[in-house]
């Protein structure tokens, strides 16, 4: 287990839980997870599906709240903030790349991440976060006339454009083939080690994990190990 | 621009046809509700305008004959300003343009004009010369109709002396905006008009030489009405006072305050009921994007996009679709009130009609408008709002379909599968089904609502003109006349057949509630003049009782086997209790009956006669209006057959064209609300349809079970509107229903039938076009899609 007082740590989540009401029954989705994420680190989060990797995530971004527990974003007490507050920490820190990209199908390719850049404090201009994607060319085409690789790596650029502290990216590589897989992961790779983006990608593919710093293993709720990478792979030389 | 801005502005691109029939739906119920207020406030502005600078009276009493000294009396009531008094007679004209005689009123006017009541307004030509005879002013109606200038003149019969009269000018008066011959319905300016004369002439004419028979009063404001009308009546009444009566009683005026009351109608009731189904469809169609777009919102949000932010950015969608429609509507609507301004015109006297919208009725339409749209799109637009953006990454569960319970009574056993699909989706949003089902069969009822009227005027038409009122013409004498006018009327030329009356001003009484009526006594074999029964059964008219019109009978409270006080308002002035013995039609407006000979009794005079109905041989009308014209004893002669014609003329023409509005505007409904069904019913299937189609479905048989869907809406909305349109009709009639004049509510099957085609048409027509959109259903990208 990491160091709990470590000063470099962005997020530092303590006996977190999530619990679903199902009905009669209740889901636990997390069962007193703690982790802690250091600066410009890149995570991987692995494990089977229904694990609650997607949940753990959420809480993270500010996308959900943990039934019980703290995460804290810095000096942020996340589980303490109210929906509004949550908004502003997302809208100020946080950047996602979702599995099914999520462009807006009527705007084109700069104008999807012009969407998120008019609202940031300190953006780049969103042709060089397409170019940093290796978008640059296809800025002024709408997502129906881009490939689901292209229309994931248009979400990554709307995502860092923003120059967000942390990137969360829930199984980007997940309706990709391998070669467009690649290509997105690189994208990934570049962000957090030109722009020092502290990055956790979700994936179910343990191949994966070779790129990052160090990776939680999940299952049932819980992380039942995490492993540091002596040296990372980068992402061209991954194989599946 | 923002991204935010130019999403929305390419969303409303790609969904155009559906906001463009939703802005058409609101553009037709603001028109309405513009085109009604502005008329109304153009009418009411230049009524009071003009009764102002010609200072209307507020009282107005008939008398036989009174000193001008009275006036002295009436001005001491309190609370009156003004008194006017005058000479006024009724008169046959001699018009060189026409065989028939026409009828008029010789009203007095002083030497100069200065402040007196009900001042003439003068148009054309000059005021009268007192040292000259025989000059007339005459309304500008009547002169238009025979192309009278100053200069020209014409024949009268004035209290039984014929004249030359001279027209020296063109008037028209707040008395009669409405010019219409007292019982008559529309104006026929043709037959009948109101003309001026110098006050010292006329008096002499009608050998009422310092003296009046007719006042008006203005009062002060605030200045008790009753209590006014009350000491009136008390001071005229030895002077053959028939009854004073105020603005209300006015006939003019009471015309041009209905018409004013239908306005507020007319604004009110379309308009709300095009800002429903507005609100409706807004709501639908703002679900159903808001649901397409659930992964766009859950992004949008969880990259720091606050509710707020989402919800406005929806809610300005609706509102673009409110303002595009309501702007729309507001121009239409001014236009349309501009040409019912100038309809108007023909049908009132006014100096001008000053037509204007005003910037608070544009105002209060955006209000209205954007007040029911934000209704429709409260819900959707709170959802998208506070739509949990981690929830909102996972696909929505679809509506659980159900195993209906219309299936479980066995109903839908040996229906195909694919019907039992559709059949489920309209189930499967029961609130939503319903409410597009009130939608459509709003159509229909406004469509039934629109043109109902025309049933109403027909039916009126011909039950009062083929069999309550079967007379070619109707002669009223100047004076009440013994029995030696029988043989007289009887020896007309061409006259077949007559049936002579006896009609008396009366009060009658009942409780608190009290009405001034012509009392009607008639012969006792009444064949072209048969009085009615509800049932359209000749009654009996008693000479020991009296039958009421249903109208009066309810403003009196009183049903057969009741009595009222009858007070004769002329001759003994006598006062008697009679039973009322039954009912009969309303046709001619209030009016009771009774055997002339008990009439006779009541008014405690020997045998007198008011006039006769009368059946003529055609041949022979000529001679007829040429004796008529000879004829002192006849004051007035009116045909049947002209007030027919020109009620059909005037009628048919407004008639006609309300239609084409209302079908236009009933079609703008049927295809906002079929439009926008099927294209939402289209997107929420297209992944069904498409799987039907690669399982091997034809193009037809998807969109049989596609158009399958549409038919059950409309066959359930059909029947549903026809009675919707019928309770609106009842309503209708009920507001219409004046004190003087109430209408059956009559509707014809050809007016259900011709309501259900054009809706039926235009919602097959809408839900055809959306077909088209199926036919190039991509298969691959429906089915990929993760929707
Ligand atoms: N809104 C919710 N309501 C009820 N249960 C939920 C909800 N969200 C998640 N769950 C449950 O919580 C558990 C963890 O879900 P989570 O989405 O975090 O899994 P995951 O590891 O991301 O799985 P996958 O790899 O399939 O995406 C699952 O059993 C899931 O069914
Ligand atoms: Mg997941």
């Amino acid at each position: 287990m990491p160091d709990t007082s470590d000063p470099t740590a962005v997020f530092r989540a303590e006996r977190v839980c999530k619990v679903y009401p199902m009905g009669d029954t209740e889901v636990h989705a997390l069962r007193d997870v703690d982790l802690e994420l250091r600066a410009g680190e890149f995570v991987v989060l692995l494990g089977p599906s229904g694990s609650g990797k997607s949940t753990l995530l959420n809480i993270l971004g500010g996308l959900d709240v943990p039934t019980s527990g703290t995460v804290r974003y810095r000096d942020h007490d996340l589980t303490a903030y109210d929906d509004a507050e949550l908004t502003r920490y997302r809208r100020e820190h946080v950047g996602f790349v979702f599995q099914f990209y999520n462009l807006v199908p009527s705007l084109t390719a700069r104008e999807n991440v012009a969407l998120i850049t008019e609202i940031a404090a300190n953006p780049m201009a969103p042709d060089d976060a397409l170019g940093l994607v290796g978008m640059g060319q296809r800025t002024a085409h709408f997502p129906s006339h881009l490939s689901g690789g292209e229309q994931q790596r248009v979400a990554i650029a709307r995502a860092i454009a923003k120059q967000p502290d942390v990137l969360l990216c829930d199984e980007p590589t997940g309706a990709l083939d391998v070669g467009t897989g690649i290509l997105v992961l690189e994208a990934i790779e570049r962000v957090n080690r030109e722009l020092g983006t502290t990055t956790a990608v979700i994936t179910h593919n343990a191949a994966i994990a070779g790129m990052a710093d160090r990776v939680f293993h999940l299952r049932d709720g819980r992380i039942i190990e995490v492993v540091s990478n002596a040296a990372k792979l980068p992402a061209a030389d991954l194989k599946w | 621009m923002s991204m935010l801005d130019r999403k929305l502005a390419r969303d409303l691109g790609s969904m155009k046809g559906q906001f463009i029939a939703i802005a058409l739906v609101i553009a037709c119920g603001v028109a309405a509700f513009v085109m009604a207020l502005s008329t109304l406030t153009s009418l009411q502005t230049t009524r009071s305008g003009y009764y102002n600078s010609q200072r209307f009276g507020d009282v107005f009493a008939r008398l036989k004959r009174a000193p001008d000294l009275l006036a002295e009396r009436l001005a001491e009531i309190p609370g009156v300003l003004r008194v006017q008094t005058r000479v006024e007679m009724e008169v046959t004209l001699d018009m060189p343009d026409m065989a028939e005689p026409a009828s008029g009123r010789i009203i007095s006017i002083p030497e100069r004009p200065g402040r007196e009541l009900n001042a003439v307004y003068l148009r054309r030509g000059r005021w009268i010369d007192p040292d000259r005879t025989g000059e007339v002013i005459v309304s500008e109606s009547f002169a238009k109709a025979h192309h009278l200038q100053p200069g020209d003149s014409f024949r009268a019969v004035v209290n039984g002396n014929r004249v030359g009269l001279q027209v020296v000018g063109l008037g028209m008066s707040p008395e009669y905006i409405y010019e219409v011959r007292p019982g008559e319905l529309l104006p026929d300016n043709k037959r009948f008009g109101v003309m001026w004369m110098n006050d010292r002439q006329l008096s002499e004419l009608c050998d009422l030489e310092a003296s009046f028979n007719s006042l008006s009063l203005r009062l002060a404001r605030g200045a008790p009405m009753a209590e006014v009308l009350r000491r009136v009546d008390l001071i005229i009444e030895p002077y053959g006072g028939s009854g004073s009566h105020d603005r209300d009683d006015q006939i003019s005026h009471r015309m041009i305050s209905d018409e004013m009351k239908q306005l507020q109608s007319m604004a009110t009731v379309p308009t709300a009921i095009f800002l429903a189904v507005a609100a409706y469809l807004l709501n639908v169609v703002l679900a159903r994007l808001i649901s397409t777009q659930r992964e766009q919102i859950a992004m949008i949000k969880a990259f720091g996009y606050n509710g707020r932010e989402v919800g406005w950015h929806y809610a300005k969608m609706a509102g673009i679709v409110a303002l595009g429609g309501a702007l729309l509507g507001i121009g239409v609507g001014a236009r349309i009130g501009r040409g019912m301004a100038v309809m108007y015109a023909k049908f009132f006297n006014f100096p001008q009609i000053e037509f204007q919208v005003e910037w608070w009725q544009v105002a209060l339409a955006l209000l209205v408008t954007l007040g029911a749209s934000g209704l429709g799109v409260f819900k959707s637009v709170r959802h998208a709002a506070s739509l949990p953006p981690a929830e909102a990454m996972r696909p929505e569960t679809p509506p659980t379909a159900r195993v209906t319970w219309l299936e479980r009574f066995g109903l839908m056993r040996r229906m195909a599968n694919s019907s039992k699909m559709s059949f489920r989706s309209l189930f499967a949003r029961p609130l939503r089904t319903a409410l597009g089902v009130l939608g459509i069969s709003m159509a229909v009822a406004v469509l039934v609502l629109g043109t109902f009227s025309e049933d109403m005027i027909r039916y009126v038409m011909e039950s009062q003109f083929q069999r309550a009122q079967r007379q070619d013409f109707t002669v009223t004498f100047a004076e009440p006349a013994d029995l030696s006018a029988v043989d007289e009327v009887r020896s007309l030329p061409g006259v077949q057949r007559a049936e002579l009356f006896r009609a008396a001003a009366v009060r009658m009484r009942s409780g608190h509630h009290h009405r001034k009526v012509s009392l009607m006594g008639y012969g006792e074999e009444r064949r072209i003049y048969p009085v009615l029964d509800m049932q359209m059964q000749p009654v009996p008219l008693r000479r020991d009782g009296v039958h009421l019109s249903a109208t009066l009978a309810e403003q009196l409270q009183v049903v057969p086997g009741d009595t009222v006080r009858v007070e004769v308002l002329e001759g003994k002035r006598r006062h008697a209790d009679l039973i009322v013995r039954g009912l009969v039609d309303d046709f001619s407006g209030s009016a009771a009956y009774m055997r002339m000979e008990g009439l006779w009794d009541l008014l405690a005079e020997g045998p007198t006669l008011s006039g006769a109905h009368l059946s003529v041989d055609e041949k022979d009308l000529g001679r007829l209006y040429q004796r008529v014209k000879d004829t002192p004893l006849i004051a007035a002669i009116t045909s049947k057959n002209a007030i027919v014609q020109s009620f059909r003329d005037t009628m048919a023409e407004n008639l006609l064209r309300m239609k084409v509005f209302i079908v236009a505007f009933a079609c703008i409904i049927a295809f906002g609300v079929v439009y926008n069904s099927a294209r939402i019913a289209a997107s929420e299937r297209s992944r069904d349809f498409a799987t039907l189609r690669v399982l091997g479905y034809s193009r037809q048989e998807v969109s049989r079970l596609f158009l399958g869907e549409i038919g059950t809406l409309l066959a359930l909305a059909l029947p549903l509107g026809l009675l919707i349109g019928y309770g609106f009709a009842a309503m209708t009639v009920a507001g219409l229903a004046t004190e003087s004049q109430r209408f059956p509510l009559v509707i014809y099957p050809a007016t259900y039938a011709f309501a259900l085609c054009v809706i039926g048409v235009a919602s097959l027509l809408s839900s055809l076009w959306v077909r088209r959109k199926l036919d190039e259903l991509d298969l691959i990208a429906v089915l990929k899609a993760r929707d």
